[in-house]
């Protein structure tokens, strides 16, 4: 209950405001892109997409003032019912596009798997908190680990949803890098997964082969499947160095750019801003980026650095996978650019995540008074 | 500190990342950039084909034979169709689709190659044209099509001599890969002078340049090339004289060509039974196709320019003219007894009884067989061929049609050539009257006569493009010429020839001609001692060919006509008054349209007849239910059984 008595005037004030506005910016700039995508309409993206960030960016400043000792407590617990949940969808999730990734608790649709990103960062957090300095490879501190990691993995991997299977796997092996565990494992980890690549290549869904099999080769598939992936490079590289002009877009436009107001958001905006737009959501996420990196050399305790910067390398996952795959760098794995794609759930994985930066931020802020 | 330097790794690690990204999104828009604004542009913009209109093919008055018509069609193309049965439910809801229709639609997706168009249905409406482009717009591979479809006035009439118009093969698009020929709708000449004269008549097409969404729908046009369409082709036919010897013909199966004998433009060329042009240009059922295929009357030949017949007694002028040329004195008489020996064989003429002394001047009017056996012997075969060689015959000619028989016309260096053999003797007196190994088609028995009439090297011309040409002299004395005249004059005038039947109905106007009665079975040794069958008695696939060849006026030459029954029993008798209908219909309409209603009355009774038969016969075994829409005419001229070239001729009935 002190969060309710407690000093808001001063905590309100310690607030990293510079990032919020960093975040206003590229979520601004997102909403003009949305508003472009739909044809020079606010609807049906850009106003909802402008309500629901306003609510999510004043829950996500309520969130940071969140104390991140709390966080330590809540950790077990919030993983465990993410877990369960994640079981749940199993069992009992609707069948939606193909592979269960809903939970339906009556009101809402929930997706757990979104949560577990954020909540494997802290739940390995909260484990390394209390592992003596020089036992972090020790077998029988890192096998517990790497079990944190593989249960929920596994269990997206199920449902299937490769994309977010990876992004959970990548949360988790940097936390384990971060809190230092030694680098020769991360090697023979890599070439343990490279020798595996035959098997796990004969796992995976049709659909997934396919998707990489075109990203290796876009071009062998035009019409069919590569098309996203052609087409997105046509968009990026038509609009040159400054774009074709605010609604000039004709790939957007004229609806060759599939999924142009969602994944591909960032192709539909490098067609009418070019190289400069490109630049800048690359140049103002950088920034975001480095102020987590130094937010998290600042803080006191184990668990907040490894927290914030686990969250932090989460999120830059999220751009890098995404820009990768519009750019023909990646396959298409239907992750989301954060701020910018239009979609509620990303939007919230990322605004809670900055939330609990920013409260680390806070908390370790010097007080001057 | 362990933390730090791990987390300055992973900021590096980032900002490696970011910069390749960058550098990735620098090397798309500004080192590809051009390339990929092409690449955009491509899309964007879409060349859209105009095909050209096709020429209108119109006869030397300017009467329209193949013409265009709107035709509002939805085509659908399978390599560009994600889901069939989707797209088949999206146009049932638009329009109505029955059974039938929806498994020929199948069938051709699954028979076809994919980037062939298939017809989902044509001549629609306008409404239904309209809402199908309204809501048939997003279907990706379905589209509406507003195109020209051929029309042929005339119908089967002109069958054979313009042919028709259908979709380009699959081999020919592979061939020279011009997106034209897989235009919806566009269609090539397949037959006839619309095969023959396709690059003419086909024009170049236009493009618009239009900005397309992903779906193909219409943002708004850029700019747009007209096309030019076909030139007009003015033909030598006259339109109504064509329809006229084509119902004159009733049910038989024959060829009629009328030729003007100065300027050699052909007026007419029917070729009857014949198929209806306008059914082949869209699809063929096949069950039409079918009974087409297997009718004895061979409604798929052109039988003007592709049958071949022996031409029989018309053949006789050439043998006259051999003889004056070869200096027999016209005054000469033969005895004919009805018979002519030769070695241990006896040749017979068609008079039994024979004809007593007969002259040059009475034996083309007789037609006496003996007349000729003699002279032609006596002139011998390279000078008789020689002077066939001079009359047109055993060539084919520059006319704007795919196929043409050339024919036969025999001498002792193409015996030698063909059969390794020695030319003999009874060979000789077979050719003299036209049977044997001379073969002949009904266009080169027109050519024949006109150059008799003309004395002209009158070459036959069915495009009236230029002016009428001049032809030289046949360098064949006048004074033959006249002579061989007067005998066609007397075959129809004089009260012994052998078509009296053909006499003119016009006052003042005299027809001259030459019947022709061509053997086709041979008769047997058995047969001819039970003394032969009269024709009529015969099965149809084994009576005579009737022939008959005329000019008229017959003091001042201008027209020249061929007509060919086959298997229509004697020349005389069948043939001649044909001609002459057809030939009156030039100086007086009214009085030779007269004379059609007993015949198509008699014709629409035989045609009943026959159809009844075959609908009784007709067992479902067709399981296709339309020919490919590129169906082709390959057909190859029906054999006809010769008799033996160095049989004797046997006794016959008179002609």
């Amino acid at each position: 209950m002190d969060l309710l008595n407690g000093p808001w005037r001063r905590e309100l004030g310690r607030l990293p405001w510079g990032v919020v506005l960093l975040v206003c910016a590229i979520a601004g700039f997102g909403l003009v892109v949305l508003y472009s995508a739909a044809g020079g309409s606010l609807n049906p993206w850009a106003l909802k997409q402008g309500i629901r960030f306003a609510i999510l960016l004043v829950g996500a400043l309520a969130l940071a003032l969140v104390p991140p000792e709390r966080w330590l407590g809540w950790a077990w617990p919030i993983y465990l019912t993410l877990l369960v949940a994640l079981v749940g969808v199993e069992v009992a999730g609707a069948v939606r596009g193909g592979s269960q990734r809903w939970l339906d608790i009556g009101i809402m649709q929930f997706q757990p798997s979104e949560m577990m990103k954020l909540a494997i960062v802290l739940v390995l957090a909260r484990y390394y908190q209390y592992v003596p300095k020089g036992y972090e490879s020790r077998p029988d501190v890192l096998l517990p680990a790497l079990a944190l990691i593989a249960m929920p993995v596994g269990l997206v991997m199920l449902q299937p949803d490769l994309g977010t299977a990876l992004s959970i796997l990548f949360g988790g092996v940097v936390v384990l890098f971060l809190a230092g565990v030694r680098l020769w494992l991360f090697g023979t980890a890599a070439a343990a997964v490279a020798a595996m690549l035959p098997i796990a290549w004969n796992m995976l869904h049709d659909y997934q082969r396919k998707r990489v099999l075109i990203f290796l080769d876009p071009e062998s598939d035009p019409r069919g499947a590569g098309y996203h992936i052609t087409q997105s490079k046509i968009a990026i590289g038509s609009g040159g160095l400054t774009g074709k002009g605010f609604l000039g877009g004709t790939q957007s436009h004229l609806d060759y750019l599939p999924e142009l107001h969602t994944d591909f958001a960032f192709a539909t905006m490098a067609e009418e801003w070019g190289l400069m737009g490109g630049l800048y959501v690359i140049i103002l996420y950088g920034m975001v980026l480095a102020w987590g990196i130094r937010t998290a050399m600042n803080a006191k305790s184990q668990f907040q650095r490894l927290l914030s910067l686990g969250l932090i390398a989460t999120l830059f996952f999220y751009l890098a996978i995404n820009m990768m795959m519009v750019m023909g760098l990646a396959p298409v794995v239907g992750i989301p650019l954060p701020l910018i794609s239009w979609g509620g759930s990303a939007m919230m994985t990322v605004m809670i995540l900055l939330g609990v930066v920013m409260g680390i931020a806070r908390a370790n802020r010097p007080r001057l008074d | 500190m362990e933390f730090s330097r791990r987390a300055l790794l992973l900021g590096a690690g980032m900002a490696t990342t970011g910069a390749v990204l960058a550098g990735r999104m620098a090397w798309l828009a500004v080192f590809e950039g051009e390339r990929y604004q092409l690449k955009a542009q491509e899309n964007r913009v879409q060349d859209r084909l105009i095909p050209p209109r096709r020429g209108w093919i119109v006869d030397r008055g300017g009467k329209p034979i193949a013409l265009n018509r709107p035709d509002y069609r939805l085509e659908l193309r399978p390599a560009e169709v994600e889901n069939l049965d989707a797209a088949l439910i999206a146009i049932r809801g638009v329009i109505d689709l029955d059974v039938g229709e929806e498994l020929r639609i199948r069938d051709d997706c699954a028979s076809q190659p994919s980037f062939m168009p298939v017809v989902v249905r044509q001549n629609l409406t306008w409404p239904e044209f309209t809402a199908c482009n309204v809501r048939l717009a997003t279907l990706p591979g379905v589209t509406p099509v507003q195109s020209f479809s051929r029309f042929y006035p005339e119908g089967e009439r002109f069958a054979h001599l313009i042919g028709y118009v259908g979709a380009p093969t699959p081999e020919q698009y592979r061939e020279d890969r011009n997106p034209l020929l897989i235009y919806p709708g566009f269609r090539i000449g397949k037959d006839g002078i619309e095969r023959h004269e396709d690059k003419r008549l086909r024009g170049v097409a236009g493009s618009s340049r239009v900005e397309v969404t992903a779906r193909g729908e219409l943002v708004r046009e850029l700019g747009t090339e007209a096309d030019r369409p076909g030139d007009t082709l003015r033909l030598t036919i006259n339109r109504d004289l064509q329809n006229y010897a084509a119902r004159r013909l009733g049910d038989n199966s024959a060829s009629v060509i009328v030729m003007d004998c100065i300027t050699g433009d052909v007026l007419c060329m029917v070729s009857m039974p014949a198929y209806d042009p306008n059914i082949f240009s869209r699809r063929v059922p096949a069950k039409l196709w079918n009974a087409l295929q297997t009718d004895d009357h061979t409604p798929l030949l052109n039988k003007s320019a592709m049958g071949l017949y022996p031409p029989g007694s018309t053949f006789k002028m050439v043998s006259t003219l051999a003889a004056l040329e070869a200096g027999i004195d016209p005054g000469e008489t033969v005895g004919c007894s009805g018979a002519y020996r030769l070695g241990n064989n006896v040749w017979h003429c068609h008079a039994r009884r024979g004809h007593g002394g007969v002259n040059m001047h009475r034996a083309l009017p007789l037609s006496c067989d003996i007349y000729f056996y003699t002279m032609g012997r006596r002139v011998g075969i390279d000078a008789i061929a020689a002077m066939a060689r001079r009359l047109g015959l055993g060539q084919e000619y520059p006319l704007p049609l795919p196929g043409q028989a050339s024919g036969i016309v025999p001498d002792k260096a193409w015996k030698q050539r063909r059969y390794k053999q020695a030319w003999r003797e009874g060979e000789t007196l077979n050719a003299a009257i036209g049977q044997g190994y001379i073969i002949t088609n009904p266009l080169q028995l027109a050519v024949m006569t006109a150059r008799l009439a003309s004395g002209r090297e009158v070459m036959p011309r069915l495009i009236a493009d230029g002016k009428a040409p001049e032809f030289p002299s046949l360098g064949i004395p006048e004074s033959h010429l006249a002579i061989v005249r007067q005998g066609m004059i007397d075959v129809v005038n004089a009260g012994f020839g052998t078509a009296r039947a053909a006499r003119s109905p016009i006052a003042d106007l005299m027809f001259a001609g030459k019947t022709g009665t061509a053997q086709v079975r041979r008769i047997s040794a058995a047969e001819r001692k039970r003394g032969v069958i009269r024709n009529e008695a015969l099965p149809w696939k084994q009576r005579d060919h009737a022939l008959f060849v005329a000019f008229a006026p017959a003091d001042a030459p201008r027209y020249a006509c061929s007509v060919i029954l086959e298997h229509g029993i004697a020349g005389g008798k069948y043939a001649a008054p044909i001609a002459r209908d057809v030939l009156s219909f030039l100086f007086e309409p009214e009085r030779a349209l007269a004379v059609l209603p007993p015949i198509e009355a008699e014709a629409a009774r035989a045609r009943a007849a026959r159809e009844a038969s075959e609908a009784a016969a007709s067992i479902a075994t067709e399981t296709r239910q339309m020919m490919p829409s590129w169906l082709k005419l390959d057909i190859q001229p029906p054999q006809f059984e010769i008799e033996d070239p160095d049989a004797p001729q046997p006794p016959r009935e008179p002609e």
